[in-house]
């Protein structure tokens, strides 16, 4: 929702402004224009969700032309006509030349709340649906990446603006960030939808399979090479190609590939033709490049050509405001794939999620989660149901500094008061995570006058 | 944080804002001399109060040290392209106001319900000063940060902000906690 963007075309400041000002709440991007005509040359620049156009106005250029004009720009543009005085012919000449609403002001909040998100959920809608109709049964989409952070929400404004282009991408984050994700999204987001998007770990394969596998090999070319095929560039034309772990490539591929990039030209391997091919390249990797290349690990000539469009995806421990939703989000799915009821998290076990360093980020949130789904006994996770992620030695123990001048009987008034209180006066719980048993506790309890609640 | 009262706010509305804003932010809570009713940003033909008018006149007089200041008023609160507003605040900027007009079940004809007025109150100042430190609205709909266009939704949000609004409040205001706003002593509300 928060990444549309609103354009409020309206003369008067007041108006403009606030309008401005009360979607900018709602989470949307907003821009102005003061005049139809400023409008008009934003909208060549930018194609708005949403254009709210205030009728009247002066500078030869009313409402209804304005909306016109966008819509010679983009024939599917949502433009809510907004007047201060309705009249019938007026309202059918919106609606006619294509205006979406046509609304008197002042209007009820909850109108426009209501006529904003329901063009929103379309669009949307539309959006979804045009990239699902071409991944039909792939589960990635650009809004598949669940986020609510504001460095995240940089990187899909990014995405969006980048998607048509063919300069080549290198993303750079660490394990379990996402960069494939967002090399999906970057390559579903511009005109090569339709085409491949091809996939490599470098990683994965030693030297010579990977030179095959990226370029192709020629029959008899080697052991093995029992006839020509086609290598993961050749499959990739016209689309994506993403190679992933690049940072592991050794100095022959590298060179190899920095001769693709300048001349979008290779010869398959044991081959004599050159092959042509108009590919888009993404890559990613989870070493620092920079370094690699200070170190003379990998060539600065093809960083630089790698490195024309930069996406740096932060790790979850800098975008912790996107642990709670990622956490009930795979909650929802895993609960449902496990075939365990379990819809809820507690606020102990978030505050754990919450506390947790992720050094694996979203796959081990990921796979924490479903680990904790297959241990829970209830229809809830709880501190318990996600303990393995305190370090045994740890729990709990590791900041605490004892107190000076402190008896051994108020350290242990302390500690029961507030293990009772952790549980909610949930006495069996705090006996056990005292390692005493309950009737030990319910005395403990009596002789320091502590409180279930 | 400061609140400030634009004519005469009774006090059980005024100790119940500071107490959510305490507990809710982390931080203290003062209040400031009363200032007069918001007269100058009457408008005549709607015969409500322009809220943007009124959000300048505060911006004017937020203290140096304020990380956010509110402004109540009983007056009934409009932006021209809507018929009303329960407050209105500047994203990202210190200044914010709530209306209490239609907060109170008299508006709607009905008898005085003083407690649900000023727990209404408290949500929309939560969500008012939530815009300031930076809060967008929440998708969350029992979080006070979920936009209310009516009293209805007022009273099916809850008052305590969502996990995810918890953290964002944290991130956000963390530089102002660095650079001296005075904490109330009890730290930011955890989950």
């Amino acid at each position: 929702m928060t990444h549309w963007h609103i354009m409020v075309v309206d003369d008067e400041e007041v108006m403009r402004e606030s309008l401005a000002a009360w979607l900018r709440e709602d989470g949307y991007n907003v821009d102005t224009a003061v005049s139809g005509r400023e409008a008009i040359d934003k909208a060549r620049t930018y194609d708005y969700a949403i254009y709210f156009v205030d009728l009247k106005m002066p500078g030869g250029i009313d409402g209804i032309e304005t909306m016109m004009e966008i819509r010679k720009l983009h024939a599917d543009a949502s433009i809510i006509i907004v007047t201060a005085y309705a009249t019938v012919d007026t309202a059918i000449t919106a609606m006619k030349e294509g205006a979406q609403e046509y609304i008197v002001k002042p209007c009820n909040p909850e109108e426009i709340s209501l006529l904003v998100s329901r063009i929103i959920k379309v669009k949307n809608l539309q959006r979804e649906n045009s990239i699902l109709r071409k991944k039909l049964t792939k589960q990635y989409s650009f809004h598949d990446i669940l986020s609510k952070s504001p460095k995240m929400g940089k990187i899909f404004e990014l995405v969006k603006d980048i998607g048509g282009l063919r300069s080549t991408v290198l993303i750079q984050g660490e394990s379990g960030t996402g960069k494939e994700l967002i090399a999906r999204a970057i390559h579903f987001s511009g005109d090569r939808e339709a085409k491949p998007f091809v996939g490599v770990s470098c990683a994965a394969l030693p030297e010579t399979l990977l030179e095959s596998e990226l370029f192709g090999h020629e029959k008899g070319s080697f052991t093995g090479a029992s006839s020509q095929r086609k290598g993961k560039f050749e499959m990739a034309d016209g689309g994506t190609i993403f190679l992933d772990e690049i940072g592991d490539i050794s100095s022959k591929l590298q060179m190899d590939l920095l001769r693709v990039l300048q001349e979008r030209k290779f010869y398959r391997v044991g081959g004599s033709e050159e092959i042509e091919v108009d590919v888009r390249v993404v890559a990613a990797t989870n070493v620092d490049l920079d370094r690699a290349v200070r170190e003379g690990k990998f060539r600065d000539d093809l960083f630089y050509r790698l490195n024309v469009i930069s996406i740096n995806i932060p790790p979850l421990r800098e975008r912790r405001e996107d642990i709670p939703i990622l956490a009930h989000s795979f909650v929802e799915r895993l609960s449902h794939e496990l075939g365990k009821k379990v819809d809820g998290i507690s606020e102990g076990a978030l505050r754990i999620l919450l506390d947790h360093e992720w050094p694996g980020n979203v796959r081990e949130l990921e796979n924490a989660i479903e680990r904790a789904i297959v241990t829970c006994k209830t229809t809830m996770l709880t501190d318990e149901d996600v303990a393995f992620l305190v370090p045994v030695a740890d729990q709990g123990k590791a900041a605490w500094n004892v107190p000076s001048n402190i008896t051994l009987e108020e350290a242990e008034r302390h500690i029961i008061t507030a293990t009772v209180q952790r549980t909610h006066g949930n006495i069996k719980e705090a006996a056990s995570i005292l390692g005493i048993d309950r009737s030990t506790l319910y005395d403990r309890l009596k002789k320091y006058n502590v409180q279930r609640e | 944080m400061y609140i400030v009262a634009l004519g005469g706010i009774e006090e059980d509305v005024l100790t119940a804002v500071e107490q959510g804003l305490g507990h809710t932010y982390g931080f203290s809570v003062k209040r400031l001399s009363r200032l007069a009713e918001p007269l100058y940003a009457y408008d005549a033909q709607r015969g409500q109060y322009g809220s943007a008018h009124v959000l300048r006149q505060l911006i004017a007089q937020v203290p140096m040290d304020a990380v956010s200041m509110l402004g109540i008023t009983e007056k009934d609160l409009f932006i021209p392209m809507l018929s009303f507003v329960l407050g209105q605040a500047q994203l990202s900027g210190p200044a914010a106001v709530i209306s209490l007009a239609r907060l109170q079940q008299e508006f709607y004809g009905l008898p005085p319900d003083r407690p649900l007025a000023v727990a209404r109150a408290v949500k929309e100042a939560v969500h008012e000063v939530g815009h300031t430190v930076g809060l967008t609205h929440c998708a969350d709909s029992s979080c006070p940060m979920s936009l209310s266009n009516n009293v209805r939704h007022v009273d099916t949000k809850g008052a305590e902000l969502c996990a995810s609004c918890i953290v964002l409040v944290e991130e956000k205001t963390k530089h102002m906690r660095a650079m001296g706003a005075t904490p109330n002593g009890a730290g930011t509300r955890n989950l």
